[in-house]
């Protein structure tokens, strides 16, 4: 039996429970999004952009799904205390998929900026949230945002006003918990306006020791002059699967900043659909994974100027040890309009151990004339050299190994813009690679 | 200004004709169109063939009717109706009784550039012409048996050495290993076949050169080079076509086996009928070429100018088996008009401290689609693995695509694979310091061309280098805008 059916049977049969708990904007694309699952089913390895994850396997478990919305009893603040450090973050907890509202941080947002429940948002304006919803994550591309679309009860909005600046750091935990192995669909939608701006953090983590599969939709439209910082941290156990597919359209002479970090997981897949819509628009996309044990991370970007005098830079960097696999497949596509386009792509790894495999895919994909496109991929060991070098001065060699291996990451952590996050990354990649932790510090959990 | 004058030029180039658009008019015994068993038994009985050769052809053809058609490329392969098409095509049926070959062919060849009459050769290339499925002559064969070379149209081979065939056909390219292999292996006419024995350094260029001339019919050649321990050979492959409306369809297999210390050069300057300025006709050269480096310290080095057929689509690739062997690939693809080209390499280490450079150059002009696709693959036992892999593109025109598609796996801790890739246009810097000194657009923009290409001119030998050369001045000088 292959995997879709499942999903397809669960669907036919408990449609009506998944309507009676949504709202309408919602619902609206949910027959859709099941045609369009129905027509694609799960991608098989021929699938160019799924060819290094096996997503039928991944989806062949029998999980449970919370489509009633039972409230999971949890006390995000008991559960955990991720804080990052003087950064002085406006914390939201997202449960699963549901938003959380019980404790929402003491901070008054700049007026008319929303951030709350997506589900709650489009109950109360349905129009709203229907010009957006769904719109940038087209359910007949891709069969994995079919099948979210098909399932989304809920999850996160956020609406920033035009020429609105959200001063703070919002900090988004994403929390899993559960007493039994659960799927989960979490939907995000982002709206900037014009000159807005705003810089988020999410942070994965796994509360209970069971498998968990959860995918992810996240839709953000970023208007003109605005400007985004999107970061991403995985933080998980080896029962996780995520599969996390981010859309980002681009208007003229906005910024993006998206990283993606993967400190612990079990097998991810986060996929990138960036579009420059609008001249003058730049973005940074910057990936950091290291992994070790059995991790997978296969990361997947496609960055498309549809318009001229956009600059997008891409960097990805991997340390794979024991039998880890990495994947990175990016697309840089310069279509025929886009003229005066630069590019820069590069994607670094080191593999540590004989097992540890790396599969490493930069293209370009360019129909105009004027543009400067780089790309750079390497696959490698510690320089020899280096090494020797630290040894020399008494540097055990674990340490020297340590240090360079933290050197080479660091490179992509720079890139980010939030000072307090940065410095709390460096600390955090520090104590990954020493093996010391399995949880970022200050969190119950692992106390 | 400047502009102006290069509006004109491209014009210039572009209204310019294919050089070897004509046709030959001799009688030439074409069988049927179709393909079915029959049509595959009766090409291996005009050829004469063991029952063996038949067997692998039937095994193969009745693969392929079970594989689709494959779709994966970055070109647009047009529907091609492989009932349409005749596999087996002999100019030197019909000879007149007192000649070697027929002198029309012989003129054909010559204006070709390839003289069969070995007095007349570049000193120091042996040639086997190939005109349709059939190998016209081959010339100082004599010359090389000496020397215990053997070098003949496959067909030939077959007859004399069955044994030596019968180790290494299909061993590098099995017939199931794709589409047009498999049509390949069903249906396969003359190609050359070269074995250098053991200790042997050839002291000739080898050189074979294709010809497509009947109307409706396809090339289908196959080539074995087998170099043996610690021998050397550098073979050179040409090609054109005339000026059809219809495309043809040219799907060749080469095989290359390089064994202990041994060294091969492969050469290609293609240059089939690309179509016309709108698209139209044109040969869609659809090759699966492949070298196994079976020895220890062999090397294997491909080195190919693109220049010619409406589709090329093609991988010559490198098995890097054995220990401390070199692979290298060399590439300059230049497309014009409507033409597209997917054309790239694979490099697999498997053996221990193997080591392979990737140097392709893309240069597309006009309305067409260039891309590059390869594959470096480093497998757990490839310690020490070494590739360097460096693909620039070069744009012009704002109608045209280049595109680069790079694969690494790797799955060994000791590899180091490198690759980098730029794409731009020539620089207005570089135009204007030649301006400056008095060197008009259209000959800078060539100047820049030629030496951006340059390090896999080199790589060429002598005779080919100023062909190919040439053949990139017509090809491009001054399609940029």
């Amino acid at each position: 039996m292959s995997s879709e059916k499942q999903y397809i049977d669960l669907y036919s049969e408990a449609r009506q429970m998944i309507l009676d708990h949504s709202s309408a904007p919602l619902n609206a694309v949910r027959d859709q999004a099941f045609e369009d699952f129905k027509a694609q089913g799960f991608p098989n390895r021929k699938v160019e952009r799924y060819k290094y994850t096996n997503m039928q396997e991944l989806f062949a478990p029998d999980y449970g799904l919370n489509l009633n919305r039972l409230e999971i009893p949890v006390d995000p603040y008991e559960a955990f205390k991720c804080d990052v450090p003087n950064l002085s973050t406006s914390l939201y907890f997202v449960v699963n998929d549901a938003f959380y509202a019980k404790a929402l941080p003491k901070v008054t947002l700049p007026e008319g900026v929303i951030i709350d429940s997506l589900n709650r948002v489009a109950t109360e304006k349905p129009e709203f949230i229907a010009k957006y919803y769904a719109k940038i994550a087209k359910t007949n591309e891709d069969a994995i945002t079919a099948l979210n679309t098909m399932l989304a009860q809920d999850g996160l909005f956020v609406y920033v006003p035009k020429n609105t600046k959200v001063d703070r750091a919002v900090q988004v935990i994403n929390i899993l918990r559960s007493d039994v192995d659960l799927m989960i669909n979490r939907r995000v939608l982002i709206v900037l306006e014009e000159g807005a701006e705003a810089k988020f953090l999410f942070c994965d983590h796994a509360a209970d020791d069971r498998n968990f599969l959860s995918t992810q939709v996240i839709e953000a439209y970023v208007g003109e002059n605005a400007s985004l910082e999107l970061n991403c941290l995985e933080e998980t156990h080896y029962k996780n699967v995520r599969v996390s597919n981010v859309y980002i359209d681009q208007q003229a002479n906005s910024r993006v900043n998206h990283n993606v970090i993967t400190l612990h997981n079990g097998t991810t897949r986060n996929m990138l659909n960036l579009v420059f819509k609008g001249e003058g628009a730049e973005c940074h996309c910057n990936g950091c994974v290291i992994a070790d044990k059995s991790q997978h991370v296969d990361n997947n970007t496609l960055i498309d100027h549809q318009v001229g005098h956009c600059d997008s830079n891409v960097l990805y960097k991997y340390v794979l040890n024991d039998k880890a696999v990495g994947a990175f497949a990016g697309k840089v596509l310069v279509r025929k309009d886009a003229q005066k386009t630069t590019s820069q792509e590069t994607n670094q790894n080191l593999c540590s151990t004989k097992e540890a495999r790396m599969y490493t895919q930069p293209m370009l994909e360019i129909y105009a004339d004027d543009v400067k496109c780089n790309h750079g991929s390497t696959v490698g060991q510690l320089n020899d050299a280096a090494m020797f070098y630290m040894q020399q001065r008494g540097i055990s060699v674990e340490e020297a190994k340590l240090l360079l291996e933290f050197a080479f990451i660091n490179e992509v952590i720079d890139n980010m813009e939030l000072e307090p996050l940065r410095d709390r990354l460096h600390h955090l990649v520090e104590m990954r690679f020493r093996g010391q932790l399995n949880k970022c510090e200050g969190c119950k959990l692992c106390k | 200004m400047a502009q102006i004058n290069q509006n004109e030029f491209v014009k210039e180039v572009a209204d310019k004709k294919y050089e070897y658009g004509f046709t030959t008019d001799v009688q030439t015994d074409v069988i049927p169109k179709g393909l079915n068993e029959d049509v595959v038994r009766l090409i291996s009985k005009k050829k004469g063939e063991p029952e063996w050769l038949l067997d692998f052809r039937l095994k193969a053809f009745r693969y392929w009717q079970t594989l689709p058609v494959p779709k994966w490329g970055h070109v647009h392969v047009p529907e091609i109706d492989f009932q349409e098409i005749s596999y087996y095509a002999d100019p030197m049926a019909k000879k007149p009784a007192n000649k070697e070959i027929d002198p029309e062919l012989e003129k054909t060849f010559d204006k070709l550039g390839i003289p069969l009459e070995e007095r007349l050769a570049l000193s120091g290339t042996a040639v086997d012409a190939i005109m349709d499925s059939v190998s016209v002559k081959t010339t100082f064969k004599e010359k090389l048996a000496e020397k215990g070379i053997i070098f003949s149209s496959i067909g030939e081979a077959v007859k004399n050495h069955p044994d030596l065939v019968r180790q290494y056909l299909g061993s590098v390219v099995p017939y199931r290993d794709n589409f047009s292999a498999a049509l390949n292996s069903a249906v396969f006419s003359d190609g050359s076949f070269v074995y250098i024995p053991k200790g042997v350094r050839c002291p000739m260029e080898l050189s074979s050169y294709f010809r497509i001339n009947a109307r409706n019919t396809g090339q289908f050649e196959r080539t074995l080079i087998v170099a043996d321990d610690d021998s050397y050979v550098s073979y050179l492959e040409g090609c054109t076509a005339p000026m059809r409306d219809e495309n043809q369809l040219h799907a060749a297999v080469v095989e290359i086996v390089v064994n202990d210390n041994a060294e091969v050069k492969y050469s290609t300057v293609q240059n089939w009928y690309p179509g016309d300025e709108n698209g139209k006709g044109g040969v869609l050269n659809l090759v699966t070429k492949r070298g196994d480096l079976r020895g220890v310290n062999s090397k294997l080095s491909w080195t190919q100018v693109e220049t010619g057929s409406a589709i090329t689509w093609k991988y010559p690739s490198c098995i890097l088996r054995g220990d401390n062997s070199v692979a290298e690939f060399y590439s300059v693809a230049v497309t014009n008009h409507h033409q597209e080209a997917d054309t790239g390499t694979k490099m697999i280490h498997m053996g221990k401290n193997t080591k392979s450079t990737i140097i392709s150059k893309g240069i597309s002009a006009g309305y067409s689609q260039n891309s590059y696709r390869g594959l470096v693959r480093a497998t757990s036992n490839a310690d020490n693995a070494r590739n360097y892999s460096s693909c620039d593109s070069l744009l012009l025109g704002s109608n045209c695509g280049a595109h680069t598609f790079p694969y690494m796996d790797i799955h060994n801790d000791t590899a180091i694979v490198e690759h980098e890739a730029t794409t731009s246009k020539i620089s207005e810097d570089q135009l204007f310091y030649c301006n400056q000194r008095g060197i008009p657009t259209e000959e800078a923009v060539g100047l820049i061309v030629n030496g951006y290409a340059k390090d896999v001119l080199n790589k060429l030998p002598m005779e080919f280098a100023v062909e190919a050369q040439k053949l990139l001045s017509v090809s491009l000088e001054g399609t940029v805008g």
